[in-house]
């Protein structure tokens, strides 16, 4: 999709790829939290329900009943594989780099399945109803990845004792995810003239408002809009707010100011940082312009702006912004 | 209308800012088990299940509704997942008095929740973006210019913002489920405290919060059977308008307004500030509490840092506000809307033990979310008309 073209407007819609990525701490409670220990030390735990089901892994309530559940069993390592898909290509934090099978597992002594990975040599060699066995890790920290894998057989390995630690409360859970942002035709003609210098809004037919950087529609008529529409790079603080808190993915160095300003010519206010000035001595309608980068470093986003810094201009009368906060 | 609907039963966990003894189930479950409780009910005399969260990137669970079934006796039974920002809390309860109000459902359960420890409210609302350079640093940030917008526009003096922190903080202390419990507050502290994003002081902010709220509603008949007071629904109202247009008023923006407007005139108030005796706003930075009397029809525009300096939203004055200590002292954020609904019912069942508002019969619950743009409300009272 990169690269796209797009015919209706004659103009390349910018794309990027984007990673969204966080590492998740969870509590994992008692009875999911004692399925885990009991992992580390090299033994699976279910509970049993009101109705003397088994279930492996445990969950906390009883899913027909909506009981808590509190009696702990401990069951084989070795079970029946119930249904199997085969992975050709393991993909990335996977629990095998080589060819397995995801396997729905129900162990001896318990009557639910356990997802899990199957080391066979093939797909020939896996089949619903076959036997498999639990293969330990040998460093294990209360994850269900101290399963390596099972192995197709009944041939029990004994897992190598670990030393005893406190019991296991918590969980990092790790999210990663690749996408291809769009920024879309209007957004992207906006960028290619900020590369350029130069900063388009859009007119509404309608109510004669000019957005920039411009939508696809006006939000308040929900017409298209229509006219392109050069706005200065000089413009008016509405409102700021001087950040002095470091938070995850900032790049910034603190103390920073940003604030909304209004461009000359334009009807909505952009957000961009203000500086050239100590911050104590930003205030709302001060006239500031744009400091844009040289033309060879500029990208396609407003971070080709480095800041906005105060022309020396008298500040702007209250009522000429107030609408615009 | 088929029939009308009643909060029976209202639980919450004890709120803090790590609940590490509970998985996301077992949080819920408290809350919902004490809801129960209230409403001398069990589980199986549940027809239906509406639960709610802020944004999914929060715990990394994308579909709660799933995930905590069990947890919440839902299975076999309707379940969904309500969803509008920082609001939910309070536009999940509304979804659930429609569906009894209707006529679908008897007996709803109704639950919101965060565990705001399992990950990082400021990643999960400023992730940095392709094109779009990060600049805004959280919600503290995104607020911080139209707080400042909104003291240049009333002239209101600069520690209105303090009153607001100390007098919240105090009324905590009278709150056992609250996280924060700041026996030795002072406007002094307040101003101290250090500046995080111009003009919030760090004690002006909302505390990070793992917790769950819950309630049940039922319909007049189940509620009649009820083995406590009933809170009676008098009016819902949900509204929205765009994060940004020309000309938007985003210190008190149209859609508040009218959210205000539409919810009092199905409960039959004209005069908010004298008709209704106790509300529980969604205040998660000090200055909101002004910036909302306006926008709620509570004062005039412009004025209703008056209230607050004259003590009129203290506990004891005129119009309490967030007797509870509201947001600025509890905050897991899907269900922050849900307790400001929650506690306005317990205050009108005169169950709200030592924050009880004397005599409370008419109280409002409001919540927000987004870019100030998603606004849920409803009045509740102890009498059914
Ligand atoms: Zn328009």
């Amino acid at each position: 999709m990169e690269g796209k073209q797009d015919v209706a407007e004659g103009s390349e819609a910018l794309t990027s790829p984007y990673v969204l990525e966080y590492t998740y701490r969870r509590s994992l409670g008692p009875v999911v939290g004692r399925f885990l220990t009991g992992l580390r030390e090299g033994r699976i735990e279910g509970v049993r329900t009101a109705s003397g089901r088994v279930l492996v892994p445990p969950t906390e309530y009883d899913p027909e009943s909506g009981a808590a559940v509190g009696d702990f069993v401990s069951v084989g390592v070795s079970g029946v594989v119930q249904t199997w898909s085969w992975v050709s290509e393991p993909r990335k934090g996977q629990p095998l780099d080589r060819p397995f099978a995801w396997a729905l597992i129900k162990l001896d002594g318990a009557d639910t399945a356990l997802l899990h990975a199957v080391d066979a040599p093939s797909a020939d060699a896996m089949r619903s109803g076959m036997r498999v066995t639990v293969r330990w890790r040998a460093e294990r920290v209360g994850s269900i990845h101290d399963i390596a894998c099972f192995v197709p057989g009944d041939e029990v390995q004994a897992a190598e004792p670990v030393a005893p630690a406190e019991p296991v409360r918590r969980m990092k859970s790790p999210v990663h995810m690749d996408f291809t942002i769009g920024a879309g035709r209007t957004l992207s003609r906006f960028l290619e003239g900020v590369v350029q210098g130069k900063l388009l809004g859009r007119r509404c037919p309608t109510c004669a408002k000019v957005y920039v950087p411009p939508k696809g529609a006006c939000p308040t008529c929900g017409v298209p809009f229509a006219d392109e529409v050069v706005v200065s790079d000089t413009g008016t603080v509405t409102s700021f707010c001087i950040v002095n808190v470091p938070f995850e993915g900032q790049t910034m160095k603190l103390p920073y100011t940003y604030g909304s300003v209004l461009l000359d010519g334009a009807d909505i206010p952009i957000l961009h940082l203000i500086s050239g000035i100590p911050a104590d001595e930003v205030r709302m309608g001060l006239r500031v312009k744009a400091e844009w980068l040289p033309e060879g470093e500029r990208q396609p986003t407003l971070a080709s702006i480095r800041w906005f810094a105060p022309t020396g201009e008298a500040d702007a009368p209250y009522e000429s912004y107030a609408e615009h906060q | 209308m088929k029939t009308r609907c009643a909060v029976i039963g209202v639980g919450q966990t004890k709120h803090a800012a790590k609940r590490d003894d509970l998985s996301l189930a077992g949080l819920v479950r408290e809350a919902a088990l004490r809801a129960l409780e209230d409403a001398g009910l069990g589980w199986a005399d549940i027809d239906a299940v509406v639960i709610g969260k802020a944004p999914d990137f929060f715990e990394g669970v994308m579909m709660p509704e799933s995930f905590l079934a069990d947890a919440l006796g839902a299975v076999g039974k309707p379940m969904m997942r309500v969803h509008t920002a920082g609001s939910v809390g309070g536009s999940t309860a509304i979804v659930a008095a429609h569906l009894v109000e209707s006529g679908v459902h008897e007996r709803v359960l109704t639950v919101a929740f965060e565990k705001q420890s399992e990950s990082d409210a400021m990643w999960a609302l400023s992730p940095k973006y392709p094109f779009v350079p990060p600049l805004v640093a959280g919600a503290g940030g995104f607020f911080a210019p139209i707080i400042r917008s909104y003291m240049r526009r009333s002239g209101a003096p600069v520690d209105v913002g303090a009153v607001v922190a100390v007098k919240d903080r105090l009324n905590a202390l009278k709150n056992p489920y609250a996280h924060l419990h700041m026996a030795d507050i002072s406007l002094e502290k307040v101003k101290a405290s250090p500046m995080l994003w111009d003009p919030i002081r760090y004690l002006e902010t909302c505390p990070s919060s793992d917790g769950a709220c819950a309630m049940v509603l039922a319909s007049e008949a189940a509620a009649k059977r009820a083995p406590n007071a009933p809170a009676w629904v008098r009016g819902t109202s949900v509204r929205s308008e765009p994060a940004q247009f020309a000309g938007r008023n985003q210190v008190n923006p149209r859609a508040g307004v009218e959210c205000a407007a539409d919810v009092y005139a199905q409960a039959g108030i004209t005069k908010p500030r004298e008709q209704v005796d106790v509300a529980e706003i969604y205040v998660p930075f000090s200055w909101f509490e002004p910036m909302w009397l306006e926008n709620l029809g509570f004062a005039d525009e412009g004025q209703g840092w008056r209230m607050t300096l004259d003590g009129v939203t203290a506990l004891g004055g005129a119009l309490p506000i967030n007797p509870s200590g509201g947001v600025l002292s509890t905050n897991p954020i899907g269900a922050s809307g849900m307790i400001r609904f929650a506690e306005a019912a317990q205050q009108v069942r005169g169950r709200a033990g030592e924050h009880q508002v004397a005599g409370a019969r008419t109280a409002v619950g409001h919540a927000y979310g987004g870019a100030s743009q998603f606004f849920a409300m409803w009045v509740v009272s102890s009498a059914s008309a």
